[in-house]
């Protein structure tokens, strides 16, 4: 039943980023004849904590601070690295996945990896500092990449000329579509966010229009439809069904009102608030209803300039006309 | 503020789906069986405690964006649900203990109601 774990962009990262990305190219390295007191200077000047150990360009060793800690413990800080470093050395290659460095810092607990090329050369270094700070700049990179496509979602309209311009959504709702409940509400969610509302108008969209979403699926005898409109300065949500309809709405507006069978209340509706949300959430709300008929219900909540990606009208005219 | 994964192994939940969101911060919690008492009341980030276990569970949790839902009293949960918390990534967890003992241990948490 349940799908494969999602994987985490984290995840995705450490396979697609390869090490020669994220890896350190200017190197610090001693030589084997380096004293231990010079190492204890090259690690303070440039601010590290180990180098690889080279010798005529070969790698041939790798020597920290825990190793210069050691030897000054011992008193044998004018031996040379030589006599303190680790000889064997685990490398990564710089083609090679951050994984796999991750792989080796987790199994080996070192805590820098020398980069070798295809012929041993060294050719970098990485340490897990490297990892992190690589994957939060490609990070960052991807949240940008999403920044300028909301950035193009809420612009789409910006060339479209129009007196006035409006975002006609449509949603069927059947009756006694349970499984489908709020699938209209979230479909309406995500398409204001995307056009840049804010989370606070897009949530009182969502509400209201849930609330009328179930109302349709679970009062109505043949279910009806939902419309979200999208205007500069509003949205305007209609839900319109054909029948049974409201026999008494003031009553019905009364909070806690319901005449939902018992069915229906064991799955938690019909708890006689949904009206009293959708007044909560609208800035304007006109329910009308005809018995056997059906019911219309128009919820409109207002959107500050610049939630709807869409571009006001010039004039004062244009924008009394509804 | 404490995370949903901290809140799994306090209270000893079994996570049905959505393992890989249980890093989010719980903004408080919210426990109601009435769908529409917790659209009008449980914040974004809020843990939602009901024993109703149909898959709109799963829409009112998506639209509120809600951190995650624990389902109580053993109740067995529909394969409608699971599919549905797993499409919207919501995490889905269940015990057996009811309604009432997992409010009182969230609260012991310091998870605090949206009042």
């Amino acid at each position: 039943m349940v799908k494969p774990k999602e994987v985490t962009r984290v995840q995705e990262l450490v396979y697609e980023l390869k090490i020669g990305d994220v890896m350190t190219k200017r190197v610090v390295t001693v030589t084997p004849d380096t004293t231990m007191a010079e190492f204890k200077e090259v690690l303070r000047v440039n601010r590290i904590s180990g180098t690889p150990v080279v010798e005529e360009g070969r790698l041939v060793g790798i020597i920290s601070l825990e190793d210069l800690i050691k030897a000054l413990l011992a008193g044998h800080i004018e031996v040379p690295v030589r006599d303190r470093m680790s000889r064997e050395v685990f490398t990564v290659r710089a083609h090679e996945s951050v994984v796999e460095a991750v792989k080796v810092f987790s199994q080996k607990g070192v805590g820098r990896l020398p980069v070798v090329d295809e012929h041993g050369n060294l050719v970098g270094i990485i340490t897990q500092g490297d990892i992190t700070h690589g994957l939060l700049k490609a990070i960052e990179l991807d949240y940008h990449a999403e920044e300028i496509s909301r950035y193009r979602a809420s612009h789409i309209f910006e060339d479209i000329v129009s007196d006035r311009t409006s975002l006609l959504l449509r949603y069927k709702v059947s009756a006694r579509d349970f499984t489908r409940g709020g699938e209209a509400a979230s479909n309406i969610k995500r398409a204001l966010t995307r056009l840049g509302g804010n989370p606070q108008t897009v949530r009182r969209v969502a509400i209201a229009t849930y609330e009328a979403e179930m109302n349709i699926i679970i009062h109505t005898d043949h279910g009806g439809e939902i419309v979200a409109e999208i205007q500069p300065e509003q949205v305007r949500i209609l839900a319109v069904d054909h029948g049974p309809g409201i026999a008494d709405i003031e009553q019905a507006m009364q909070p806690g009102f319901s005449t939902a069978p018992e069915w229906i209340r064991e799955m938690g509706f019909g708890a006689g608030v949904g009206l009293n949300n959708i007044q909560k959430c609208a800035d304007e709300m006109h329910l009308e209803s005809t018995l056997g008929v059906g019911t219309r219900l128009q919820i409109v909540v207002y959107l500050q300039p610049g939630e709807s990606g869409l571009m006001e009208g010039d004039d004062e005219a244009s924008r009394s006309c509804c | 503020m404490m995370k949903l994964r901290e809140v799994v192994a306090e209270l000893g939940l079994e996570v049905a789906v959505a393992a890989d969101a249980l890093d989010r911060e719980i903004s408080g919690g919210y426990a109601s069986d009435l769908l529409s008492c917790v659209m009008a009341r449980a914040r974004a980030g809020n843990v939602w405690v009901t024993l109703q276990s149909h898959p709109n569970i799963v829409a009112v949790a998506s639209l509120l964006n809600l951190s995650g839902i624990i389902v109580t009293e053993g109740v067995s949960l529909d394969p409608a649900t699971i599919e549905k918390a797993d499409e919207e990534n919501i995490p889905l967890l269940t015990t057996p203990l009811t309604t009432f003992t997992v409010v009182g241990k969230l609260a012991a948490l310091g998870i605090q109601g949206v009042d």
